[in-house]
């Protein structure tokens, strides 16, 4: 697909520097250890399914209920189940995998689209701001009943695209 | 016909308080002018946001199941296509039914008429395919027919980014939101996920004018300085089908009108609203009101206050002991309170609070 001009002008691309203020935002320490859940929500809203979901209770929002989700992670609890990923109606959540392999990282994300992707499918890397970045390949597709139309697609892209890479379009 | 509690309207709004008070003993008949009940939550495809008491994580159309099989379960009478068309103070209601014209004489009514989306007027919106955002919605998600293949958004309120994500989902190519305001008007996380889809939200943006013969070909959007007038030279021709405008809705109030209700005005709910007391009940003594009607907010919102109507109405009619049910109105009403919470709560809850007061002020 063609890139659209006007992406460049476009409001509401949240900067990963932005991002990376808030105070559960994984360190790269963390990182190292393995998957875990990152979550781009950053407005009051009331709104607490990813804490009400998490089987390991680590995500907390608390009250009141327009707390941020805050996932506090001091066991290394979190395995990047996905759980939190599927149910947020913000489609805010992602696991990010950096120890995936040697040099590359997985990004998970929710995906709403018809036709689904295929294992092993080439991709290319999308930003927040709407841009392809990298090219990458689909490692795994969840389309689990009790994910309600929500599939959980990971892809794997280079490991220094990790916190940029939020979507993805079929290479080619 | 007599009935002990008339809904008019079997949104979310109208189909919690039916059920509430059907649970309670109230005998309740439900009219709504459509084929099926549930209002607006059969296009809401999308998951909604609260807590697990407000159902958050679960999709609109689930939650319009659910909302039917209790009525039907609790005994709510449903009589589709079937308008009522006048409110009169002594509470009768003119309704029209696939049948024939008829009088519903109820002890109660609530009205949960619902919402209309705001119109924009600008050269060539009358072409076909300039439409509400809502009416794409339901086009898209309701009947499976895709209006357009190439898309303009006029509004980046929830609705707008909404119904940009899910014609991105229908297959169609969104070519840009615009917004005359400088920031977005809609939540961030709606924001993002339909920019890191590609899709431009243009603020300070709005549209001039819709092109094409017989339907919309093209549409021409500027930028706007801070009053709002468009900037010379930042013209530019944008290749779409169909425009979608989501500038906002207003209550759908005339029957409360017609009724004598009193009204005040409140931009924050969206302009005119019947005042109502914290059980929703109007300055008309046995007349309430619930969900958008009321002023506008959101589904779950709807749900909640419906919730208060439904129950109120059984305390009022001697189903319930009073005690009990002021138990659960202060239940429903804490979970209501919860979802005004946070920045884009803060200026509904104020104006509804305002609302209740004005309203046990003066003479009813």
């Amino acid at each position: 697909m063609m890139e659209n001009p006007l992406l460049e002008q476009s409001s509401g691309v949240l900067s990963y520097e932005e991002l990376r203020r808030h105070p559960s935002y994984p360190s790269e320490e963390r990182y190292r250890k393995g998957p875990i859940a990152v979550i781009e929500c950053v407005e009051a809203i009331p709104c607490n399914p990813c804490q009400t979901v998490c089987h390991r209770t680590v995500i907390t929002v608390g009250e009141p209920i327009t707390n941020l989700p805050r996932l506090i992670d001091q066991e290394e609890l979190c395995n990047g189940c996905g759980q939190c990923v599927v149910i947020c109606p913000g489609l805010a959540i992602f696991i990010i995998d950096k120890t995936f392999s040697e040099t590359e990282a997985a990004v998970t994300m929710p995906y709403e689209f018809l036709p689904l992707p295929a294992k092993g499918d080439r991709i290319r890397g999308v930003n927040r701001a709407g841009r392809e970045v990298c090219g990458g390949y689909v490692h795994k597709v969840r389309n689990v009943k009790g994910y309600d139309r929500t599939v959980v697609v990971t892809v794997a892209v280079p490991k220094e695209f990790a916190d940029e890479v939020r979507f993805f379009r079929r290479a080619g | 016909m007599k009935t002990e509690l008339a809904v008019i309207g079997g949104g979310p709004a109208g189909l919690c308080a039916a059920i509430e008070a059907a649970q309670r003993g109230v005998e309740v008949t439900l009219v709504d002018e459509n084929q099926r009940a549930g209002g607006q939550l059969f296009k809401q495809i999308h998951r909604f946001f609260g807590s697990e008491e407000h159902l958050a994580g679960v999709r609109g159309l689930t939650i319009g199941e659910m909302l039917l099989e209790d009525a039907r379960k609790y005994g709510v009478k449903v009589a589709l296509n079937t308008v009522a068309w006048g409110l009169f103070s002594d509470r009768q209601i003119g309704v029209t039914a696939p049948d024939g014209v008829d009088t519903l004489e109820p002890q109660k009514v609530v009205v949960a008429t619902g919402a209309i989306e705001n119109s924009l007027s600008f050269p060539g919106w009358t072409l076909p395919n300039v439409m509400g955002a809502g009416a794409a919605q339901t086009m898209v998600n309701v009947h499976r027919v895709l209006p357009g293949q190439r898309v303009l958004i006029v509004g980046s309120g929830n609705v707008g980014l909404i119904v940009a994500y899910q014609l991105l989902q229908a297959g169609a190519e969104v070519t840009a939101v615009v917004e005359a305001l400088p920031g977005i008007s809609g939540y961030q996380v709606h924001a993002s996920k339909i920019v890191r889809m590609g899709v431009p939200i243009l603020c300070r943006h709005t549209i001039l004018r819709a092109l094409g013969t017989e339907c919309v070909q093209k549409a021409e959007i500027a930028r706007v300085d801070e009053r709002f007038n468009p900037v010379p030279g930042s013209e530019r021709l944008l290749d779409v089908d169909l425009i979608c405008i989501a500038v906002g809705l207003r209550p759908l109030a005339e029957l409360c009108h017609m009724a004598g209700v009193r009204f005040e005005y409140y931009p924050a709910l969206g302009g005119h609203v019947p005042l109502h007391d914290s059980t929703m009940q109007t300055t008309l003594p046995g007349v309430y009101v619930a969900g958008d009607v009321s002023g506008i907010e959101e589904a779950s919102s709807a749900m909640e206050e419906g919730r208060l109507a439904g129950i109120a109405v059984s305390v009022a009619l001697g189903k319930v002991d009073p005690q009990a049910g002021a138990k659960d109105l202060a239940e429903a009403g804490r979970r209501l309170r919860a979802l005004r919470l946070g920045p884009y709560g803060d200026d509904r809850h104020e104006a509804k609070e305002k609302i209740v007061q004005s309203c046990g002020q003066g003479a009813r």
